[in-house]
Formats: C-alpha cells, structure tokens, sequence
C-alpha cells in the first residue's frame, strides 16, 4: 500500500463534499493510503496569490513545511490547490532569498521548508501510481457503452508541471476508459469555465461554462466527470442559470472522476456523495443499475 | 511604495511572477488565448507593452488583470516564457497595495472577502466568504432587485444539498499562521 499526504482542500468540505466523500470511498479500495495533513491551512488559491504575492507563498509554505515533517508526496484532488502549492513550491526553490525569509519566519511556529516533497494532482496518482490497469482489474460494475466527456479544466495541465499536455490531454480520458465507459469527442475538454468569476463577474463569464456544456452534449455525452471542485459547482449548480440565462435545457448531470470511479467499484451511491449533486445523476445511475453486467 | 524612486518595470519586475516581463517580444499569442482578452480595457500583450512603457496609473486602475480567470492559456502557449497569468496577479498585488480604485469589476471586494476568510478562520467559509462579500457590494445589489433575488435559489440549492455549510472550521493552528505571516511582514519591510 502506498502512503501520501492528503490535503483535501477547504472546498472539500463544503461546495465539492461530493469530491472528499468519494475520494475517501476509494482510496482503501485501490489500496493507497491517504493520510489527511494535519491541521493543513487554506492553500491561499488564486485571491490570496493575486492580492499579496509574497505573503500567499508562506502561507502555502506552511502546509508544504508539515508535509515534509512525514516526507510522503503532498496530494490534492482540488486543482486550484494543486496549482497553488505546487506553484509555492516551484518559486521557493526558484528563490533561495525568499525562501531564507519565509524560513525565517516559519521558525516562529518551529516550521522549517526544505523543498523536499513533491506537489501532486490525485488524478496524477491514480494514473500514474494506481495506474488505469490496476483500477481496471478492481472494477465489478463495467461502465460499457457510458458515454463521457472528460473535462480537465485548466488548473490539472496548465501552466506545465509535466502531468499531461497542455491543450489535448488524455490522463482523465484513461481513467474513464479504463472502468469500460466510453469518452466522446470533446474539444472543450480543456477549456476554462469561467473559473472562480462566475461569483463576481457571472455577466462576462457564464458563455464559457456554457461552450463546456453545449460541447458534451453535441458530442453525444450522458454525463461529465471532472476532478476539479470549482468546475464541477460552475458546470452543475450553474446549469439552472446558464438555462434561464441562455434559454437553453441543459440537464447534463456533472460527475466528479472519483465518484464515477466508485460506482464502477460498486461503492454505494451516498458514499460517494451522489446525493450533493445538484442535476441529478439519477439517470447515469439508472444506466449502470440497467447496462451492466453483473 | 517609493513611488517615483522605482520605476513601475522595476516594481512589476521585484513581484513574484512579474521577473519574466523583458522576454516578452509581443507576438501576440497571449492575447489570442485569453477567454477574456474582448471585455479587459486592455489585452494581455498590450498591457504588457503599457508597462515596459511606464505607464503606471493607466494600467493599475485597469480592470484587466481583475478578469484574468487564471485559466494559464497564455502561459502555456507563450513561446518565451513570460508568464503573463503570473503578470496579471503581480499587477493585482500592486494595484491593491497602493490603494488603486478599480471602476466597474468587483473581483477585489470578492479577493479580499476571500482572504480575509483565511486570516481569521485558517481555511476559507464559503459561506461566511459569500456573506461578506455580497455586505460589500450591498448598493449594487440594492440597486438590482431582480437581480438579487434571482441568484436566492442557486443559494438554496448548494444549502439544501450540504454543500453550503453554516458552520465554518478553524484550524488550531489559526494562531500560528497569523504569527508567521505578521513575522513574514515585518522581515519584509525591514529590507
């Protein structure tokens, strides 16, 4: 069993619960250890690094300081935590005289920073420790003949840690294919969907999210799946204001990866937090209880 | 800020993501990746000529880098290296620390609301986060009755499918953190 720091990130608890309930359904199951960061604070994500750069790198540095204290890859399911921490992480080791200040001030919690642990995206784990073979030998219900639109979002594969290519990815689309679903064609895959400006800036931005939509469904998609929390809020409880916005019907139910990964586990849906989504995956569920073979 | 001692390339150049302003050969690629690059006052490519130009008060009191969706489009595609997603959060840094006030966006109340979140919980409430936010946009939302009133149900929904939880969570080491930031300050002003 491999061992990691987990870091589930703020929204984990509360806008994506449906994305920290079913990470932690799947972890035992695909035999890895998640091991919740203790007493982690918020990342800082894009406000805190766009208001006041330097001092958003030491409070992410804080969390990179007691990751090192077990010395286990620090992994986060969120994308804008993982582009965040792993962000911190690069400019530090980038920028010895910072770095000797942030230490410095560190010290006054006994913390110290070494740059000695890696940054990582749980979909990076799962493709490339767990591996989509291994999950594929663990799958009882075959999701065959679902069809799926893979959404990366942006913070996955950009700006570039080497995970996946940048524009055209294809990690999420083997964790999908790997349960025995099939993933549609989907141009937008790796677009924005207005990211965290749907809160502020919803005139200007909700076209986007609804490009991401309208590119699932003319390719033929029954649902999406994603790992990003703030995609899946964006492409779910917006769909009903996209509607009224755009006179548009969508009714696309958004699923995180990991609870798609739990169904084809066969987990149960609660466990997975089916119940937090707010267009209803009843009728991915109905697909799953009719298509499979059991 | 020493205004007038430093220039503004200097400024942007000392923030953290802005060191990669010079490589810029203003080809353009930027600004025709950004999702946002029709509704800023200026796009990506230009506001990085305006600045190597000096022209600190037209871009700082811009709303452009407030409609960057940090989406790394830019980033990912610029053939030198300039990171111009990392340009837009230095100018936001600079922007908020010396006071500018921005016309017709309210990405820094939300920021700030955000931020201030973490300073006192640990982590970010959202719904605490949201509360003040909306408390700080308040006469626009006066304003815009209707308006107001049709996001109540997006609201409802994320409550009524526990994804807007009441009760906010504080880490034990809150304490500590804000130590270490106001230790982080001080070091930083005493250079």
């Amino acid at each position: 069993m491999k061992h990691y720091n987990y870091f589930p990130g703020c929204s984990a608890e509360s806008t994506g619960l449906g994305l920290g309930l079913s990470v932690e359904a799947i972890a035992g199951p695909l035999d890895i250890e998640l091991i919740e960061l203790e007493d982690w604070n918020c990342c800082g994500s894009t406000p805190y690094g766009s208001l006041e750069g330097e001092e958003s790198i030491v409070v992410a540095a804080r969390d990179l300081a007691l990751a090192e204290k077990s010395g286990f890859d620090l992994v986060t399911p969120c994308s804008s935590c993982y582009v965040t921490l792993a962000g911190a992480n690069r400019h530090l080791q980038e920028h010895p005289k910072l770095r000797s200040q942030v230490n410095e001030a560190l010290a006054v919690a006994g913390l110290e920073y070494k740059g000695s642990i890696r940054v990582r995206h749980l979909v990076d784990v799962l493709f490339n420790d767990v591996t989509p073979e291994f999950i594929a030998g663990k799958v009882k219900n075959r999701l065959d003949g679902l069809k799926v639109a893979p959404y990366y979002g942006c913070q996955l594969v950009r700006p570039r840690y080497g995970l996946d290519d940048t524009e055209f990815p294809h990690t999420l689309d083997g964790l999908v294919k790997c349960l025995g679903a099939e993933t549609v064609d989907f141009p937008m895959k790796a677009r924005c969907c207005g990211g965290s400006l749907t809160i502020c800036e919803e005139k200007n931005v909700l076209e986007l999210t609804r490009k991401i939509l309208q590119s699932a469904v003319d390719n033929g998609a029954q649902c999406l799946v994603t790992p990003c929390p703030l995609c899946q809020t964006n492409l779910d409880a917006y769909q009903g204001r996209i509607n009224s916005r755009f006179k548009t019907g969508y009714d696309i139910p958004v699923l995180f990866i990991t609870q798609l990964i739990g169904l084809a586990l066969r987990i149960e849906a609660r466990a997975l937090g089916m119940n937090t989504n707010i267009v209803s995956p009843g009728e991915v569920l109905d697909y799953i209880q009719n298509h499979v073979k059991a | 800020m020493k205004v007038g001692m430093t220039t503004f390339l200097d400024e942007v150049k000392a923030t953290p993501g802005g060191e990669h302003i010079l490589a810029c050969i203003q080809c353009g690629t930027c600004t025709g990746s950004c999702p946002m690059a029709a509704q800023m006052e200026y796009p990506p490519r230009k506001i990085i000529a305006m600045i190597r130009a000096g022209k600190r008060n037209e871009v700082l009191s811009s709303n452009s880098m407030w409609f960057c969706l940090s989406c790394y489009m830019c980033t990912a595609r610029c053939p030198r290296g300039v990171r111009p997603t990392e340009i837009a959060h230095a100018l936001e840094s600079l922007a908020n620390q010396q006071g500018f006030r921005i016309g017709g966006t309210s990405t820094p109340n939300f920021y700030r609301s955000f931020v201030s979140s973490i300073r006192s919980n640990g982590r970010v409430h959202e719904f605490g986060m949201m509360v003040k936010y909306y408390l700080s946009i308040l006469p626009e939302l006066i304003s815009h009755p209707v308006a107001t009133l049709r996001m109540a149900p997006l609201g409802l929904k994320l409550f009524s499918h526990k994804r807007l939880p009441l009760k906010a969570t504080r880490i034990q080491g809150r304490q500590d953190l804000s130590r270490i930031i106001q230790k982080f300050r001080e070091i930083r002003s005493s250079r």
